[in-house]
């Protein structure tokens, strides 16, 4: 089950400011009602949306198409539910750079070969205002080399090593890779005396 | 370089019992002996000893095995249960909510289609999946556990290493019984001294993401120690666990001891008798030893911890319940713009007390807070008088196991007599997934575990998170007011 490499992306970006952001707000638990994954890009950020009552960076026609979402500190926190990195994909958005993402968030964004990189707080300030002034350029980012340019210029991106590693093999749908390993997980779970519930 | 400390040795014994020359900390046994192998990525694939399911998370997991023609590798070790969409008022079929309806349907189907455990109302052992795990006994020091919810944490009470998965990683799970995984640190965060009254594990957990911030855990398990975590039962122990995730730690363990084996003695799905003998011995021997490397050690004051209560909008925005709400200026540059917007959607003034905020709605449940220890002290408190008028207030027990110690008790009477409303088990208003929500500008003393904006069911309600005790004091009083002073 080999999935796509992802050495690069490019696209525009949409900024979209604020710590914290957990993602009861990127989606609602009230729309993770639902046997699938179809619908729930219509949804994404509702309720901070309706809240800004137009004035949101989702909203905000300057950010049409972008593909790139460019976030604070600590983004995704809370719940595991990859309804939320799923509702921003289905929204239009492959990857995220911020100050830093919550750990499940990050890693259900990988499962999914959806982008998170983290730049120091000067240069994503930078990043931000320069999307800010000039929405319509184009931002690319380097999996490989770890950067991410910008007419506010190149500069790094970090991606953790296993997960970079993921990206650019195209091992990010884990499921393939896992089950190569079946005589050694056999192996491993009798080791393991529990699993036959201490027996012998 | 590979860690290299552990390298050492690594060979069962006739007894599977893990020799090594190093001391080692319970989190480095756990992930050693569940290694299968590392990845061409640079992660482990990691062995789950156990898989936890439930309604919301697996469906579309399901789905993606079913597109690829794949089975549920280890189905005898996966185990699912209805929590999260479930109603409290009445469980029966058809469930009114036709998109609940058609939830459990789906996790029913793919139950019986793979030959998977499903604790559903009918088998009387129905629960939150992190309340149900520990009572029957599937929770098992030195296993590996995860789950479709970040609150799985809470099965580290019993030195488990448990951890939440989104659900691409839940098909991962089914698939393969693994998950692709990088290490985690270990923070040990002891807890000296002791409690003082009215001081409640779910005081010291706030008090802890207080003092290392929301994202403080990031890359880390927390290993939770110290002469307070001893003192406490399991069920302190999960509660201090579950909260884990909102102090950025995917995972936090209690090393097992005789407070953890006399628990699990006696369990459904524990070992018995001789088997029980053994479980114990490698049990022990999965516990961190003295001398262990961590790469992090945190101490906090038991005496310190005071009654506890949220403030803002996540986690860490608590103070204790004889202070007053921060304001701008005492706030560092770096959280500046939190505590604005958090003031601004709590409409909480700067320097106002905490004590002495009125309330409209007070729950008492959650994988937190719902479990049988809970409800006595809430009783206790409860037992002091009338819910104020104008109060709401809810009693959602953990689990229908929780249900019946607790009516066995005559705990539902106490609570019926004092005017709260007694419950059928579920998340309930933890998250709002059910008919179980807070309208408009509410302000909920809650036992749960999150106060994010529109967590509790109103896209502009308001969530004060505190234990259980003050929950049902603020209940009485129809404001917030510190526990010491009833009990």
């Amino acid at each position: 089950m080999a999935a796509t490499k992802l050495d690069s992306m490019a696209g525009r970006a949409c900024v979209l400011r604020g710590d914290d952001i957990d993602t009861d707000r990127i989606i609602p638990a009230r729309f993770m009602k639902v046997i699938s994954f179809d619908e729930v890009g219509e949804h994404a950020f509702e309720d901070d949306r309706l809240a800004a009552k137009g004035d949101h960076a989702l909203d905000d026609e300057k950010y049409n198409g972008a593909s790139i979402l460019v976030v604070g500190r600590n983004f995704g926190c809370g719940s595991s539910r990859e309804h939320a990195p799923q509702a921003l994909m289905r929204f239009g958005f492959n990857a995220f750079l911020g100050a830093s993402f919550a750990e499940i968030f990050a890693g259900n964004c990988t499962a999914l070969g959806l982008i998170c990189a983290t730049l120091n707080e000067a240069d994503l300030e930078n990043l931000m205002g320069s999307v800010e002034l000039d929405p319509d350029q184009q931002v690319t980012i380097d999996v490989e080399a770890q950067t991410v340019t910008s007419r506010s210029g190149q500069v790094p991106a970090a991606i953790p090593n296993g997960t970079r590693k993921q990206l650019l093999e195209g091992s990010w749908d884990a499921t393939g890779i896992l089950l190569e390993a079946a005589d050694e997980v056999d192996s491993t779970a009798k080791r393991l005396p529990y699993f036959n519930g201490f027996t012998s | 370089m590979l860690f290299p400390r552990f390298r050492a040795v690594f060979q069962a014994s006739p007894e599977s019992i893990v020799t090594h020359d190093v001391p080692r900390n319970l989190f480095d046994k756990v992930w050693e002996a569940h290694r299968v192998r590392e990845l061409p990525s640079g992660q482990t694939q990691l062995f789950i000893g156990t898989h936890l399911v439930h309604e919301v998370t697996s469906p579309q997991a399901f789905a993606m095995l079913r597109e690829r023609n794949l089975p549920v590798r280890f189905p005898q070790r996966t185990f699912a249960t209805v929590d999260h969409i479930i109603p409290t008022d009445s469980q029966l079929r058809p469930l009114s909510d036709p998109l609940a309806e058609a939830m459990m349907t789906e996790l029913e189907r793919n139950c019986r289609d793979h030959g998977i455990q499903l604790f559903d109302a009918a088998s009387g052992a129905q629960g939150i999946v992190h309340v149900i795990g520990p009572e029957q006994g599937i929770t098992q020091p030195g296993s590996t556990i995860a789950c479709g919810d970040s609150h799985t944490s809470t099965h580290g009470a019993f030195g488990a290493i448990a951890f939440g998965i989104g659900t691409s990683q839940v098909r991962d799970l089914l698939a393969t019984q693994c998950l692709a995984m990088a290490r985690l640190q270990v923070r040990r965060i002891e807890v000296t001294g002791k409690l003082g009254p009215g001081v409640y594990a779910k005081d010291v957990t706030l008090d802890i993401i207080r003092r290392l911030g929301v994202q403080g855990g990031v890359g880390y398990a927390y290993e939770y120690a110290g002469p307070v975590l001893d003192a406490m039962n399991l069920e302190e122990r999960m509660t201090v666990c579950n909260m884990s995730i909102e102090g950025g730690a995917r995972c936090g363990y209690v090393n097992p001891d005789e407070t953890t084996y006399e628990y699990l003695r006696g369990r459904p799905y524990a070992p018995q008798g001789d088997a029980f003998n053994r479980a114990v011995a490698w049990w022990r021997s999965m516990a961190s030893e003295p001398g262990a490397h961590y790469d992090d050690v945190v101490r906090v004051p038991g005496e310190e911890v005071a009654p506890t209560v949220t403030w803002g909008i996540n986690p860490g925005q608590s103070l204790a319940v004889d202070q007053t709400i921060p304001s701008l200026q005492d706030t560092p540059d770096e959280d500046r713009a939190s505590v604005a917007e958090a003031l601004e959607y709590m409409d909480f003034r700067a320097g106002a007390p905490i004590a002495g905020t009125p309330i409209d709605v007070a729950f008492i449940g959650s994988c937190t807070n719902g479990r049988i220890s809970d409800l006595r002290e809430a009783a206790r408190v409860a037992k002091t008088g009338q819910v104020a008028e104008g109060v709401r207030a809810l009693v959602v027990p953990g689990s229908q196991e929780v249900a019946r110690q607790a009516e066995d008790e005559h705990l539902d009477e106490v609570f019926r007599a004092h005017g709260f409303e007694w419950r059928e088990p579920g998340c309930s208003m933890c998250l709002a997934m059910n008919p179980d929500k807070l309208q408009g500008r509410e302000v909920c003393a809650s036992s749960s575990n999150r106060n994010f904006k529109g967590r509790q069911g109103s896209p502009t309600g308001r969530t004060l998170l505190m234990s259980p005790a003050m929950v049902a004091a603020a209940a009485i009083h129809g404001e917030v007011v510190d526990v010491r002073e009833i009990l």
